[in-house]
């Protein structure tokens, strides 16, 4: 992962956050699911047309650092401030699964902020009759198979080795630790923090994208962000889990440049 | 040295597939297939009758603690028996170790429940302070792991506020809010009951222990070969920390089976070990290694050494033999009661500690098992106990000062 990494200072009590920069254009910011930051497929996509900034989530390194943010609204205001530091007014926002929570919920707190809103495998409601699943306390197989896919297949082997040194296979053993951490911090014990009351504040058309067998959250939820949001389309993606970006890069890149 | 009679208060009739079956005896194991209320109902009264016969055995303390959703114990709220106990006549100390501070809320109210068994039982309770298990906070309480410690330490603030300042006052913590902080009652020990933390063994805790002076008990279930390099390690910390050596500083936990002679000793009680590893122990590494629960440094602490916390080397428990358990290992200390002294006395030593939690009542062991076991020790191993770190005149500073029974000459010229 060759990129520019520009490291951001926000507010005194937190380390600098890595944010990944590529492309020309306007401005669209990428915030990753629950595996952490990376660089992908899709984001090269987007990076053809946009000057696309993909920033770690908060914490990722530190998860003690999270205690100067209390919940879903100081991370709002946390990123609200991110924006401003990276010179961003209006952007085109992008969210997976906890990013994607993450993105609507800025959405709804900054309506005037977002352009265009991508939302991938969001978490952030709760239906009692489809839970969404624990990836938390459970065993690492069954982790991997709710949020990439079956731990057999090649391709999640690959994406899921580690270093082969040990000290680098220890320090990438505490990262993922460090950032599962600090997703945590504003998940558990449910991942849901009142979005529903404010979905209706979310001005920007809306692309959901949703992979067909998402066993993290049911693909039942399409419906209730889409009921929930005044401009939005659905793309589902079949053959593709919680991450069809993993799955299916192709399809979601083509998906999400044709709505931008 | 004190010996506390320490009850887990778990499900005695768990099946012997138990382990093959479910996935974890805590946290999920599915009440309705398990965990029957008439069944539970009978473990109640004996787990009663059997702390109530410690203290009539003379044993230094009673022992309780705290889990949620646990086969090998779910003594929801150890302030319920130690209610029982506190009403009893009696000068044995009540060891609650403790109440999981961060599933309080507001944490006030372990402020006043342990002031109000501090009351009835005349200055008789241990305040146990531990930060919680992953299992029990994150598991069971749905608290984000990251925040266990933070609501750990404000709730130790609050709760000494309420104990040593004058009512009424305002507290203004992160998580508990309140106006008017005015205990009904105080304690009856002053400035509070003698506060023990407890715990698997982490960094933070000890240097918790150190700077507010507490002692510390190390809770593990493999025995003193395994905890020696843990509790030398707090030691240190003891030392840096510039504090004296009193073994009183720290505690052990310790699986025990006394019979007539180390053979019938095996004969009856073999069965129950491996129960208890096979099914007390059977805990996934997914609710113990939780992220977020221990700082990053302890992690990369533990990756680099390789062990997890709840590591079990020991392979299928019923395939282990007494050898095993009480010999190679050490994890249990059993047979005759001249075996047990001598390596109870061993272990004590080994690890220097002098608050020794015995465990009497193991896995599936019956009421009448329980109790052979309990009198064979208070007759015959309890006082070999007593007179340990005794001569070279240490004082324990942390035991309550209405529990006033079998004191040392040294105990009791530092009370007068």
């Amino acid at each position: 992962m060759n990129l520019p990494v520009r490291f951001i200072k926000v507010g005194e009590a937190l380390s600098p956050t890595p944010v990944l920069e590529k492309g020309e254009g306007a401005a669209l910011v990428y915030l990753h699911g629950l595996l952490g930051q990376e660089w992908n497929g899709l984001l090269d996509g987007l990076a053809q047309s946009h000057h696309v900034y993909a920033p770690a989530h908060v914490g990722s390194d530190e998860p003690e650092e999270l205690h100067s943010l209390d919940g879903i609204y100081d991370l709002i205001l946390y990123y609200d401030e991110l924006f401003d530091r990276l010179g961003l007014e209006k952007i085109d926002l992008v969210g997976h699964s906890f990013g994607g929570m993450v993105a609507a919920e800025i959405a709804a707190a900054y309506p005037a902020r977002v352009n265009k809103l991508v939302l991938i495998d969001p978490l952030g409601l709760w239906r009692d009759d489809a839970p969404v699943e624990d990836h938390l306390l459970v065993p690492p197989e069954r982790q991997i198979a709710l949020l990439l896919g079956d731990p057999g297949r090649a391709d999640v082997k690959a994406r899921m080795a580690l270093p082969e040194g040990s000290e680098e296979k220890i320090q990438e053993l505490v990262r993922r630790v460090t950032t599962m951490a600090s997703t945590a911090h504003f998940l558990w014990p449910i991942p849901e923090r009142g979005l529903a009351k404010r979905l209706h504040r979310i001005k920007a058309e809306t692309l959901i994208v949703w992979g067909a067998d998402d066993r993290l959250v049911p693909s039942s939820y399409v419906q209730d962000f889409a009921n929930g949001l005044a401009k939005s389309k659905v793309v589902i993606v079949p053959g593709a889990g919680h991450t069809p970006q993993f799955d299916q890069p192709d399809v979601v890149s083509e998906a999400i440049l044709n709505f931008l | 040295m004190k010996t506390v009679w320490f009850h887990m208060q778990g499900y005695r009739d768990l099946p012997d597939d138990f382990h093959k079956r479910y996935e974890s005896v805590w946290v999920t194991p599915p009440n309705d297939e398990l965990c029957h209320s008439d069944q539970v109902a009978k473990y109640l009264r004996w787990n009663a009758q059997e702390l109530e016969l410690a203290d009539d055995l003379g044993f230094d303390g009673l022992g309780l603690n705290e889990h949620h959703q646990n086969g090998y114990g779910f003594p929801v709220s150890p302030n319920l028996m130690a209610s029982i106990l506190a009403r009893r006549d009696s000068d044995a100390a009540l060891v609650i170790l403790g109440n999981t501070l961060p599933l309080y809320n507001p944490p006030l109210r372990v402020a006043e429940e342990f002031a109000w068994l501090d009351c009835i039982s005349n200055g008789r309770v241990v305040a146990g302070f531990p930060v919680g298990s992953p299992p029990d906070t994150v598991g069971c309480y749905g608290i984000p792991p990251t925040q266990v410690r933070p609501r750990y330490y404000e709730a130790h603030d609050l709760i000494k506020a309420a104990w040593t300042k004058p009512g009424p006052f305002p507290f203004n913590g992160k998580f508990t809010k309140l106006r008017y902080v005015n205990l009904w009652p105080k304690p009856v020990q002053r400035p509070h009951p003698p506060i023990w933390l407890a715990g698997g063994g982490s960094v933070e805790t000890w240097k918790f222990a150190t700077d507010n002076d507490y002692t510390y008990s190390y809770l593990s279930f493999n025995g003193h070969l395994a905890a020696k390099g843990m509790m030398d390690s707090y030691w240190q910390q003891v030392e840096k920390a510039g504090l004296d050596d009193n073994p009183y500083r720290a505690g052990f936990a310790q699986l025990v089976v006394v019979a007539d002679t180390d053979a019938q000793a095996e004969k009856l009680y073999l069965k129950h070990l491996q129960n208890f590893y096979a099914k007390s122990m059977h805990i996934p590494p997914h609710h113990i290694a939780i992220p977020g629960f221990m700082t990053k440094k302890s992690t990369e602490f533990n990756l680099r050494k390789g062990a997890s916390s709840f590591a079990r080397a020991l392979g299928d428990p019923y395939e282990a033999t007494w050898k095993h358990f009480t010999d190679t290992t050490r994890m249990v200390i059993g047979g005759s009661p001249a075996t047990v002294a001598t390596q109870l006395e061993e272990a004590v030593r080994n690890l220097r500690v002098g608050h020794l939690m015995v465990i009497l009542q193991i896995q599936s062991m019956d009421h009448e098992l329980t109790e052979y076991n309990t009198r064979l020790f208070a007759e015959k191993v309890l006082p070999r106990m007593r007179q340990i770190w005794d001569k070279e005149g240490y004082v324990d500073h942390w035991w309550p000062s209405g529990a006033t029974r079998n004191q040392g000459a040294a105990q009791k010229e530092a009370a007068e």
